[in-house]
């Protein structure tokens, strides 16, 4: 039975933490998989015009055979309704209002028998989620939704520097204990990074915080600096670093003539600065989540070089 | 063209809430329309009259309004109801409290008995098991009324059903592993039957005859609310958040312009899954809609949940019993960007505060809307503002903000607030009567029908006595007078409508809308304000007798 349930990602966050751009985008990308997307409004969510065949009150054909529903107050109405109208829909992403409280949503889509929860996903805003969750009014709102989180996406990295940058995302590991931390610009992410998240896997675990605290950057994190052979290939390393569990928030380094920079999930290949020292990689993660082996293998079988601890 | 004729009223007394003429013996009617208020020998001056003696003996009072209900009250007597307290229905029968799980259950099984098909679904509403000690109703119980059929009931507030074994299993809740904090599990790991919060309620509703289809556009239910109404002596009453699709739209212009339709009824378009700029722009299309007894373009907005369940919004320190804190319904952005585009083009807007957190939100959204988009009178009202303290009604008044506060909370739900909700200081401050009214700010009061019954004169007794169903009186301090309760349920109410240029006193100019009482509300015990008898209404001048409705 649990085969044949349909897959839910909800993707939450506050306003204005690119939660719309990112909707279209996965719509954008579906590559002939039928998604349902659920947004609470098509006026809070608009979606691409050139996307949409037809459209029918509350439902949107998008070109390529996915649907977009608004559900408004109707959210459970909408997902009972969703199966018998559109058999053929193989995923569902699930779209929260901004205030709503994603692991809440989520667990009221596990009472319906055809779903499963396949994620949640977590948006913010690098600029303002710290002050954000400060705030009076909204602050536990902002750190509850954070606390459900299976990924979180760190949107708009481009309106920070490095150094708050760094501090945010530590941040916001403190938040989501069990979460994988995603670095984004304009909520640019391959769609397999969103979905699939618990396909084949455990659940997460329960959120604990080990240690509890101000965070403190020196102690939360931990970085390594590693002698990378010649012969490299700079892509797949970008790849293995780059892939979930392996704790690295943040890696560069010249290799081949080429700079490689890896953040969160993501990585760049890019023209390697004049005069920068190549060969060398720095590795950054949050203290005792970094999974030196998985850094170690990501180097082998031409790792050269003994690891040190930076 | 000779002029419509004229009825002059003779009734033992007319209490008018016009302070110039208080009180009066006689009052002509032409055209549906307030001639005059005063003795006959003035009123004998606008020309050939009928005189008209059936309220002889009877007190006249300006027609109740009801400015916090929903039509669905009309539409949950067709459901059995099980409460604790006696309530009246549509037809005017009196039905008994419920006094225990098995009084309830008894209840169902005799409305079983009536059903035919042996798989028709049964429901009932109004159910509070906190009255009946600590034991918690079951999945069991219910069962005893039947296996074969689903049967579900709703509680008093609204937030929770309690159903029976094959209501679960037609929901596919009848199975271990499920986890949700509004679905609490029995001893051998399935749920017990009840389902607490929107969610849950609504994977069951449909089979158990909740479902939205049933409840909306409910052409019956209107109906029978408009009998409530007059049964309470209400000739205004709100009907405070409905979509308002066309085609209920449609159906609420026909029933209400039917001749002997008795009340006027004012709907508020909820704010829900629309930008700000789009409600306002439905709006002012509803208003456009409007007819004398169906008054639209007004909007609704919520703002934070219920206190009982949790959701409300509190500021520091939050939930007596440590609850975390409750959940915001539309972010503030929302709220101050509709507040502003709503200011500019004249909508009224009525914001559902229950938590002085969330009350202290739409201040704050509205004072920054009035900078941007000054408006004078804009009447935006807090509907319920259950929690305001008394520098937050300073701060309403400030900027022109209404409050209509919901005293029936004391009664009904007043000792839970004091044990475990709030805490007993803040719940001897809820629905603070006496202070909105000492602050300068424009008060109503409400029942929020079908969460607490329709009746004004009940609601007005509650403000007057704040007493709970254990006899415990809340905040002696915000009780207010009798003169000041009977105002809000008249002008009061009218004020945060914007209609108290057409109804809540009567006065020459005024719609000939009244409420006829048996017993006068100014000579009665104030602690029996709740007991006056209640005759019927006069509606655009036409009588309605509650026995003949």
């Amino acid at each position: 039975m649990s085969g044949a349930r349909l897959p839910v990602t909800v993707i939450g966050g506050y306003l204005g933490t690119g939660k719309t751009t990112l909707v279209n985008r996965l719509l954008r990308a579906a590559d002939g998989q039928k998604l349902a997307v659920l947004v609470n409004d098509f006026g809070a969510t608009p979606i691409d015009r050139d996307l949409i065949v037809s459209s029918n009150g509350d439902t949107l054909e998008i070109s390529g055979g996915c649907v977009c529903c608004s559900y408004g107050s109707d959210l459970m109405d909408t997902l009972m309704t969703l199966p018998v109208q559109r058999p053929d829909v193989e995923r569902v992403v699930l779209e929260t209002s901004g205030v709503a409280l994603p692991g809440m949503v989520a667990s009221a889509v596990t009472l319906l028998a055809p779903y499963r929860i396949d994620g949640i996903v977590v948006m913010v805003d690098v600029e303002t989620v710290r002050t954000m969750a400060e705030d009076a009014y909204l602050g536990d709102t902002i750190t509850r939704q954070l606390s459900a989180a299976d990924l979180v996406v760190a949107n708009r990295c481009d309106l920070v520097d490095d150094a708050s940058l760094q501090q945010t995302l530590a941040w916001l590991a403190l938040q989501s204990p069990s979460a994988q931390i995603l670095a984004a610009i304009r909520a640019d992410i391959a769609p397999d990074l969103l979905l699939g998240l618990r396909d084949g896997a455990l659940p997460r675990l329960s959120a604990t915080l080990a240690t509890p605290g101000a965070p403190d950057a020196a102690s939360l994190y931990e970085s390594l600096e590693v002698d990378v052979p010649e012969d490299i290939d700079v892509s797949d390393l970008g790849r293995l670093l780059s892939a979930p569990g392996t704790g690295v928030l943040r890696a560069k380094g010249i290799l081949n003539g080429v700079a490689l920079h890896v953040v969160g999930r993501r990585f760049e290949i890019d023209v390697a600065p004049a005069g920068a020292k190549p060969g060398r990689l720095v590795v950054i993660g949050l203290r005792a989540r970094l999974d030196r082996r998985a850094v170690e293998q990501a180097l082998q079988p031409r790792l050269s070089t003994s690891l040190r601890s930076a | 063209m000779t002029p419509s004729p004229i009825t002059i009223f003779r009734a033992r007394r007319i209490l008018t809430m016009n302070p110039a003429r208080p009180e009066a013996t006689h009052v002509a009617v032409r055209e549906g329309r307030i001639l005059g208020v005063g003795p006959l020998e003035e009123l004998a001056g606008w020309g050939t009259y009928t005189l008209d003696d059936r309220f002889a003996d009877k007190v006249l009072m300006p027609g109740f309004v009801e400015g916090h209900s929903h039509a669905a009250e009309g539409t949950f007597w067709r459901y059995t109801y099980l409460g604790r307290f006696d309530r009246m229905d549509p037809e005017g029968k009196v039905w008994p409290g419920a006094e225990s799980i098995e009084d309830v259950v008894a209840r169902l099984q005799e409305a079983e008995r009536q059903l035919g098909s042996p798989t028709e679904s049964l429901a009932g509403w109004g159910l509070d098991p906190i009255y009946y000690g600590d034991r918690r109703v079951e999945r069991a119980d219910f069962d005893r009324v039947s296996t074969t059929r689903a049967v579900g009931v709703m509680h008093a507030s609204g937030h929770i059903f309690n159903v029976n074994t094959r209501a679960l299993e037609l929901a596919g809740l009848l199975r271990p592993g499920v986890n949700h904090p509004g679905i609490p599990l029995g001893p051998d790991g399935l749920p017990t039957g009840e389902l607490k919060g929107p969610e849950a309620m609504t994977i069951v509703g449909a089979h158990i005859g909740f479902d939205r289809e049933a409840l909306a556009n409910d052409e019956n239910g209107l109906r029978r609310f408009a009998k409530l109404c007059v049964r309470q002596g209400v000739t205004t009453a709100t009907d405070l958040a409905n979509l308002l699709p066309d085609d209920a739209v449609s159906m609420m212009a026909r029933v209400t312009g039917e001749a002997g339709f008795p009340v006027r009824i004012v709907s508020f378009r909820r704010f829900q899954a629309l930008t700000p700029e789009q409600a306002v722009d439905i709006a002012v299309k509803l208003k456009a809609r409007s007819t004398d007894r169906l008054r639209l373009g007004a909007i609704k907005l919520f703002v934070d949940g219920s206190i009982q369940g949790f959701s409300a919004r509190l500021r520091w320190p939050g939930y007596y019993n440590g609850a975390p804190n409750g959940l915001w319904y539309t972010p503030p952005e929302a709220i101050a960007g509709l507040y502003k585009l709503a200011l500019g083009k004249g909508v009224l807007v009525h914001s559902h505060t229950n938590g002085d957190q969330a009350t202290e939100m739409a201040l704050d959204c509205l004072e920054g809307a009035l900078l941007d988009q000054p408006a004078r009178d804009h009447r935006f009202t807090l509907q319920h503002c259950q929690l305001a303290d008394a520098a937050q009604f300073r701060r309403m008044a400030r900027l022109g903000m209404c409050a209509n506060l919901f005293p029936n909370h004391h009664f009904y739900w007043g000792d839970q607030h004091y044990e475990t909700t709030v805490g007993p200081e803040r719940a001897m401050r809820m629905n603070a009567c006496a202070t909105a009214l000492a602050s300068g700010v424009p008060l109503a009061i409400h029942s929020d029908a079908p969460v607490t019954p329709l009746g004004p004169l009940f609601t007005a007794w509650g403000a007057v006595n704040r007493l709970t169903a254990s006899g415990r009186v809340l905040g002696t301090s915000e009780r207010i007078s009798v003169a000041d309760a009977l105002r809000t349920i008249t002008l009061g109410a009218a004020w945060t409508l914007k209609l108290d240029g057409e109804v809540g006193s009567i006065e020459c100019g005024k719609r000939a809308d009244f409420a006829v009482l048996e017993d006068d509300p100014l000579e009665i015990a104030p602690e029996k304000l709740k007991d006056v008898r209640i005759w019927g209404t006069v509606q655009g001048g036409r009588p309605f007798p509650a026995n003949g409705v």
